[in-house]
């Protein structure tokens, strides 16, 4: 076990335990748009920043990726963490303000004025997507593709990916995905948008191809999804 | 070229292969140095050399007089140099015409020609000796020295240099904790940038428990103005390589590798010739000079990102992955390529190894007391004396800018001195005494860095620099952390707006906080410094920002949304120049007229401003 001092108490963790995880073990609440327990970390979004080290020496990491380490003072809910926290999500509010669960973060920790230039875009590249596929689904259908500025998903060199089974898993994890719900229409007391269809991947194999509850594949609408190779 | 030469399978060996050369190589024998670097390249210093070797032939002075093309000699900004040795007679801007004469009168009759002599701008004085031009006079060319012996395709001219000699001290001498003390004493630090003590990098390696481990040399260079790095291994490489070996040896690694940028390509052609001669030689290989310790070397070539200059992104190419820093620790020496204990050191690092083993005491002379030995910085922007320089650690700024660069070039005022590269920070005047530190610069706000220095003149807009630097930053950012990606990104789009004029007083709180932001919550150290461009500009020259948002006005007379051309009545002969000049067509006027600039169409590319012989543009 590793002990720690965790916003001044003393705790302690399992060795290998991340510094997200141990806080949240012990009930402190920290954000994240790019973490999953299922998945590994990479510390992209940055929301996770926690405080480290004896104060005039500190500094901020993310805690997703940062391991335990004996005797470590961990901040969670510095002035210093809370204010670079606030600043981020004003500027994912900027890039990206769609997304219902950047909404709920900026409500949450009281960003009330975005002071860049807005834009609409539908990726906050947490990468999350690219690990589901890679991780839990074997595939490696999508990964990252470029660099910095230019820096997007996409399958590799932008071709219809042989490897995707269309098992949605990554519109499943996405933070920010565009399918937002628009409540039932007038005319219809009954939504059904998020409707779960049979998994089409019974029509070919013996078993569903992932577990993922709901179905995605309702995003498809009524069309049944062509599991075969329909190569271009 | 020599005939295959034995094995060298002994330190005896060794030694008598160089008292050998030393005895056909002796210290008064003339030969010409042409300096073949990029610089003087491009001014053509390879035909030079080719138009030597002919008159060489034709005058039957082959044999008696010899021809090094050497690696950089330091002083770009006169290429092509010539340097006839053993005296060190310096020619500078040596052209094809120039070479009878040389040959005839400074090699055959001893006489100077006193055109081709280095002229000092300030004082008009010319100088016949390289080592009397203050340019070389304040420097300290422990590293770079050589360069003016060594054809850097022959290891034979290192090796009658006393190469290998510190290896041999090395592995027959040492142990590997002795080579590790011995390099803590020397206090060497990290050259790439962030100034680790190199001695502690390694004692943390050997102390690692691991079958195998692996020693990098790091020469993935990218900062902007900067090629010191380029300049080692295309000038010595053996240097680097002989340092790359004893880390080897110290840490208890036996493969080493070179990680270059695919940019350099004789820097690659270089460094794989010198490994050729190297394993020929049994000097690489195993069983090293008959000491039992094995060493492999390979050189790997990078894709061209500059974060891959992070370790750990370096780490991630070398394994095939995209260049992306991960999160330390774990340290490298706990995990590094492919999850063994690593050392990755830069070259400039490498090449002060041997230097040390050799001379320990000397090499703790110089510098300063948390620094010592010597730094390679490459000078360049609007400075006389463009080029590489090495000097010891702790002389000030003012000394390396004013008295070895000579000071402003055409007789302008300084306004900066930006150092440390991308990621480090501009400073002002009255900074200048500021000694070339690790710490003293990390407290005014720049960094030491791998050692770009950028000299600024009055008529540099300093906005426009952090807008310059930025947009590079933001094009080499790997993109994985949102703060750093999407924080570079907003910081050049407020900078791009107060450029053109658009900026709000509240630009420059915002720009501040952000650029705090960055700093503090990103992973990787590229990242982190990403906002010293904006907050050094910032902290120094926040006038020039408030002159650009509140008159709507550029000091520097740089941006071009706010600067105004038209022409002073007085002074224009209507000689229709401007007039032809002008892609825009935005100046009209009949001949021998005043002619005047339609400020709708004018795109201030200042062409009308070059091309006017009577002074009658006026940039405002």
């Amino acid at each position: 076990m590793i002990e720690m001092i965790l916003n001044g108490l003393e705790i302690s963790v399992e060795r290998g335990t991340t510094l997200l995880e141990a806080a949240r073990f012990y009930g402190i609440e920290i954000p994240t748009l790019c973490y999953d327990e299922s998945l590994s970390p990479i510390g992209a979004c940055r929301l996770c920043l926690v405080e480290i080290g004896p104060a005039g020496r500190s500094r901020l990491v993310s805690g997703c990726t940062y391991p335990a380490q004996k005797g470590l003072e961990i901040r969670t809910h510095s002035k210093r963490v809370m204010e670079a926290r606030k600043l981020l999500i004003e500027m994912y509010l900027a890039t990206c303000p769609s997304s219902k669960t950047i909404q709920d973060l900026a409500s949450k920790h009281h960003v009330t004025r975005v002071r860049f230039k807005q834009k609409h875009e539908e990726c906050i590249l947490c990468g999350l997507c690219a690990r589901m596929c890679e991780e839990q689904m074997q595939a490696k259908a999508i990964e990252f593709i470029g660099r910095g500025a230019d820096l997007r998903i996409s399958t590799f060199f932008d071709k219809k990916s042989e490897d995707c089974r269309y098992c949605g898993g990554c519109m499943y994890i996405c933070p920010v995905c565009e399918a937002r719900c628009q409540g039932p229409q007038e005319k219809d007391p009954v939504c059904n948008a998020c409707l779960n269809l049979e998994p089409p991947c019974l029509d070919q194999f013996q078993d569903a191809m992932c577990y993922m509850d709901p179905c995605v594949a309702c995003e498809q609408g009524e069309e049944p999804i062509k599991l075969s190779d329909d190569k271009e | 070229m020599r005939s295959l030469q034995q094995k060298i399978k002994t330190v005896a060996d060794l030694f008598q292969l160089q008292e050998r050369l030393k005895a056909e190589q002796p210290v008064d024998k003339r030969y010409i140095a042409v300096c073949g670097d990029t610089g003087c390249s491009v001014w053509g210093s390879k035909s030079i050399k080719d138009v030597f070797q002919e008159c060489l032939e034709y005058k039957g002075l082959e044999g008696q007089v010899d021809i090094k093309f050497t690696g950089c000699l330091g002083l770009c900004e006169s290429g092509p140099v010539v340097i006839i040795c053993p005296e060190q007679v310096f020619y500078q801007k040596v052209k094809e015409e120039d070479v009878q004469e040389i040959v005839e009168k400074t090699v055959q009759q001893g006489e100077v020609i006193e055109r081709l002599l280095y002229q000092d701008t300030a004082s008009g004085q010319k100088y016949v000796y390289m080592d009397e031009i203050p340019f070389y006079e304040k420097q300290q060319r422990i590293l770079m020295g050589d360069n003016l012996k060594i054809d850097p395709t022959s290891i034979y001219d290192y090796l009658a240099l006393g190469g290998y000699r510190a290896l041999a001290r090395a592995l027959t001498k040492m142990t590997p904790l002795d080579i590790i003390e011995e390099v803590k004493q020397s206090k060497l630090r990290g050259r790439g940038g962030a100034g680790f003590s190199a001695g502690n990098k390694w004692k943390e390696c050997y102390d690692m428990n691991a079958d195998t481990k692996y020693m990098i040399c790091n020469a993935d260079e990218g900062d902007p103005g900067a090629f010191m790095d380029r300049s080692l291994l295309e000038g010595n490489p053996h240097s680097v390589l002989e340092g790359l070996m004893i880390g080897g040896y110290a840490v208890g690694a036996n493969e080493g590798i070179i990680y270059v940028r695919a940019e350099y390509p004789t820097a690659v052609e270089k460094i794989k010739q010198a490994l050729g001669q190297a394993e020929e030689l049994g000097l690489l290989g195993a069983n090293i000079l008959g000491s039992g310790f094995d060493f492999q070397i390979s050189v790997t070539i990078g894709a061209g990102a500059f974060v891959s200059g992070e370790t750990s992104a370096m780490i991630a190419s070398i394994e095939g992955r995209v260049g992306e820093p991960r999160q330390k620790p774990p340290r490298l020496a706990q995990r590094g390529l492919w999850r063994r204990p690593t050392v990755v050191n830069n070259v400039e690092s490498l090449a002060n190894v041997p230097y040390i083993i050799r001379e320990g005491t000397r090499y703790r002379q110089t510098g300063t007391e948390k620094s010592k030995g010597t730094k390679i910085f490459s000078l360049v922007g609007k400075v006389v004396n463009t080029g590489l320089v090495e000097v010891p650690l702790g002389l000030t700024l003012r000394e390396i800018i004013f008295e070895i660069g000579g000071g402003i070039k055409d007789g302008k005022n300084f306004k900066a001195v930006q150092t440390g590269g991308p990621s480090g920070g501009c400073l002002p005047e009255y900074l200048l005494d500021t000694p070339t530190d690790f710490e003293e610069l990390n407290d005014v706000g720049s960094m030491m860095g791998s050692g770009g220095m950028i000299v600024m003149d009055e008529e540099t807009c300093m906005v426009d620099v952090a807008r310059y630097f930025l947009r590079f930053l933001r094009d080499e950012s790997c993109g994985k952390c949102f703060s750093c990606r999407e924080g570079i990104i907003r910081m050049l789009e407020i900078v791009d707006d107060i450029t053109e004029g658009t900026g709000t007083p509240g630009h420059i709180e915002l720009l501040r906080e952000l650029a705090g932001v960055v700093k503090d919550s990103t992973l990787c150290g590229l990242g982190q410094t990403s906002a010293n461009p904006v907050l050094s500009t910032l902290r120094y020259f926040e006038d020039e920002y408030w002159s650009h948002i509140k008159d709507k006005k550029c000091p520097g007379r740089v941006c071009k949304a706010l600067i105004r051309f038209t022409i002073d009545q007085q002074n224009c002969t209507g000689c229709g120049v401007c007039l032809k000049n002008c892609p825009e067509e935005a100046i009209s006027g009949e001949k021998k007229e005043a002619h005047v600039i339609n400020p709708e169409l004018c795109s201030r590319c200042g062409i009308c401003l070059d091309k006017c012989k009577f002074d009658a543009i006026i940039k405002s």
